[in-house]
């Protein structure tokens, strides 16, 4: 059955390994959802955060790939219900077209979303959420007209206390071993 | 061959610093990293490479390949029959591009290959500049590994990263592109070898509680089968592979790079798997009740259809990438690591056993494949040559001690069921990719890499036609392989499958040929054209005693199909004999 995964991936900081990672999605004819790349808590090590709709099976295969590439640290997946994750949603309105900014204003706020910054009569709103969060604000501004619309990749961080950490020792005792081995 | 004369290692690998320039710098590293030989061919953006090499030539020689295709292809051939992997130059934009064949090639079998491209200076990157192309983000599905290098500092480390990178764990291609400006800049240079890192685990820690698992199963199996890849070679592994077999008293069925790691006349040797093996390993995977894959990795070709095959079995596998396991056939025991390792392991670990009554089994479809398809192969009594009577002749002539090197399709087939191995690593061939084209390159490099084994090379004539070039190569170094091309005047495999599945609409399949011989003479090699039997002994005995390179064309019946055959998307156990 497919579901929503989100892979966490951990590598090296290189050039072209993002083409790499989703090179191994696009040989398998699987779409992603969302990305992110960023900094992790470990220095000289990025983070990325795929979220792709598929079965089990697939997803491990997938995430075998991605970790047999010689830069990529490790690979996890996730099913929802393992991370906390959310993603953040950006929305311009013109002020100067709508006549019931207080309805507006109301719906914000109904919606947990702030208001970022105005620009002149612009508006930016920001909302963190859930897709279907982030979307249902969508819907619910866009009688005032939104001009334009941005939602991020989705960020995620498991449930669990065991951590990438005690595996980023492994490596490094490795590398050790291998040095120490041949010298 | 005085091109490959063993050189011991000459370049200093250098603790105090010298300043150089980052073409230099190419030099020495490949020097230091034992490089003895480099195929490829120049152009403008690699020019300070091929410059440096001038002053070099002595420790690094140069065989400049008539296409960069040839060059790669030959790099994989010297690599697959000796302990080097195999070194290419070529140029930037399509020097770059027609690389990308053989890497890919190269990636599916696990060669270990450096490549190493010239790139546009870096001021000119993204401009579209004369030759540009992103030869990184090409290459990056089809290699182990690749990088680009900017500054001529980061060359001797990202050399050393690439040799370890290539020739550790399961081996592959890396390519390193390096600007022009690069080339051009001075750096101090020092080498030091890679010794890993820490994002790369090229050799997972054997579990010696999984080892005694597997014993447990192959010590109660009644009807075990041990299929073995190109994983024994690649570790070095013919011997502890040999006693673990000899043990267990388990019959042994190989995939077609598997090839030449055992003795094709060893009893416990039962043939070849897959949809051109042979009858009995086929038939009775699905009677097994136990499958011990040792460095394979369930090919298609090798299983046919997944959902029927091995149902009765379970899985041992042994497998030094992690990513195989479980990928298309599940796993009841994985031994992830060096098979070298694993297989020492697992041997103490079993008990001694024989399996004569199961052994027995494949002895009797032995029997039925004799006499429905490989006697008539062998010893045929129709007029037209078969492929399988040529084999037979190279075999007596070699006493299986010959490298033998094969294109794709049906000569490649007839080639690897009929020829006899006595040493590892004697078959080269595309497997994985498949690639027409191949061979002529690859037995060239074969032969450069061991100019001490006789290297033949069989080729079909739609193969041959699509690298023929390097002919000039093989001319130009005096490389003395012996080339056969079993001309059916047809793409065989091609014709075959439209004649059994495609209503015999032979679609774009029938060649009309150039006169080999002529075209072979214009290159400067000898050759001859044998189209009946009667000349065949004597041909072959022409190819062989003739000092240099030959070229021996066979015309062989024209519609002659190779058998068994596993339908494709059909059972192992449905494998046809007619």
């Amino acid at each position: 059955m497919k579901q929503v995964y989100t892979i966490v991936v951990f590598t090296e900081n290189k050039i072209g390994l993002l083409n790499r990672v989703t090179s191994i999605f696009t040989q398998r004819h699987v779409n992603i959802e969302s990305l992110s790349v960023s900094d992790s808590e470990f220095p000289g090590i990025h983070r990325f955060t795929i979220v792709i709709e598929q079965e089990q099976e697939k997803v491990e295969k997938i995430a075998k790939q991605i970790e047999k590439q010689v830069e990529v640290l490790k690979a996890y997946y996730f099913k929802d219900e393992d991370t906390v994750f959310q993603e953040i949603a950006l929305y311009k309105v013109d002020l100067s077209t709508i006549d019931n900014k207080e309805s507006l204003f109301q719906i914000i706020e109904d919606h947990g979303a702030i208001q970022n910054s105005t620009i002149g009569d612009l508006l930016i709103i920001e909302k963190t959420g859930h897709k279907k969060d982030t979307h249902a604000l969508f819907e619910a501004l866009q009688p005032y007209g939104i001009i334009a619309f941005v939602r991020s990749g989705r960020v995620s961080l498991s449930r669990y206390a065991a951590s990438f950490s005690g595996h980023l020792e492994q490596f490094e005792l490795h590398s050790k071993e291998i040095i120490t081995n041949h010298n | 061959m005085e091109l490959v004369n063993e050189q011991q290692n000459k370049a200093e690998t250098s603790t105090t610093p010298m300043k150089i320039t980052g073409a230099e710098a190419v030099i020495r590293s490949l020097i230091a990293e034992g490089t003895d030989l480099v195929f490829g061919y120049p152009g403008g953006a690699i020019m300070p490479i091929y410059d440096a090499l001038y002053d070099f030539q002595d420790q690094l020689k140069h065989v400049l390949t008539r296409h960069e295709q040839g060059a790669i292809h030959a790099a994989q051939g010297f690599a697959r029959v000796g302990d080097k992997p195999g070194v290419v130059f070529a140029t930037s934009g399509p020097g770059a591009t027609n690389l990308i064949t053989g890497l890919a090639d190269a990636k599916i079998d696990s060669n270990p290959l450096v490549c190493i491209t010239g790139q546009v200076g870096s001021h000119l990157l993204g401009t579209d500049a004369f030759q540009e192309t992103d030869v990184i983000s090409i290459s990056m599905p089809v290699t182990k590994w690749n990088f680009q290098v900017t500054k001529a500092e980061d060359i001797p480390g990202a050399i050393a990263k690439a040799f370890y990178i290539a020739t550790s764990g399961r081996p592959g291609p890396v390519l390193i592109d390096i600007t022009k400006d690069a080339q051009f800049a001075e750096l101090d240079f020092q080498y030091k070898k890679c010794q890993g890192f820490r994002s790369y685990i090229p050799k997972p820690r054997l579990d010696f509680e999984k080892v005694e698992a597997a014993a447990g199963l192959i010590n109660q199996a009644k009807k075990p089968l041990i299929l073995f890849g190109q994983g024994v070679i690649l570790s070095g592994a013919e011997n502890e592979f040999k006693h673990f077999v000899e043990k267990t008293g388990i019959p042994a069925a190989w995939t077609l790079l598997g090839l030449s790691a055992m003795d094709t006349d060893h009893p416990l040797n039962v043939g070849m798997l897959g949809m051109h093996g042979n009858y009995g390993p086929n038939k009775l995977t699905n009677e097994a009740d136990l499958i011990i894959a040792v460095g394979m990795r369930f090919d298609d070709r090798v299983t046919g259809d997944l959902s029927t095959y091995a149902k009765n079995a379970k899985v041992i596998h042994l497998e030094i990438d992690p990513a195989e396991i479980d990928k298309n056939v599940k796993t009841d025991v994985a031994l992830l690591a060096d098979a070298k390792e694993a297989l020492h392991a697992l041997t103490e670990s079993v008990s001694p056993n024989e399996h004569s009554e199961w052994l027995a089994e494949f002895r009797s479809h032995d029997k039925i494949e004799q006499e429905k398809v490989i006697d008539n192969e062998l010893r045929p009594t129709k007029e037209g040559m078969t492929m399988g009577e040529v084999i037979r002749r190279v075999n007596e002539h070699t006493n299986g001690d010959a490298v033998v090197v094969t294109d794709v399709g049906q000569h490649q087939m007839i080639a690897t069921r009929y020829a006899k191995f006595k040493q590892t690593k004697s078959n080269v061939t595309s497997g994985g990719l498949g690639t027409m084209g191949f061979c002529l390159p690859a037995a060239l490099g074969a032969k450069l890499s061991r100019p001490d084994r006789e290297v033949v090379a069989v080729i079909g004539d739609g193969g041959f036609q699509m690298t023929l070039q390097e002919l000039g190569t093989i001319f130009q170094t005096g490389a003395a392989v012996k080339v056969i091309i079993l001309n059916n005047q047809f793409l065989g495999m091609v014709r075959q499958w439209q004649q059994l599945f495609f209503d015999k609409r032979y679609s774009s399949t029938e060649l009309v040929n150039p006169d080999f011989v002529t075209i072979t003479k214009g290159f400067g090699i000898e050759a001859q054209s044998v189209d009946a039997r009667d000349n065949l002994d004597k041909g072959i005995e022409d190819m062989f005693t003739h000092e240099g390179p030959y070229l021996l064309e066979v015309i062989v019946e024209k519609e002659d199909n190779v058998f068994p055959m596993v339908p494709s998307g059909a059972s192992v156990s449905d494998v046809r004999l007619s």
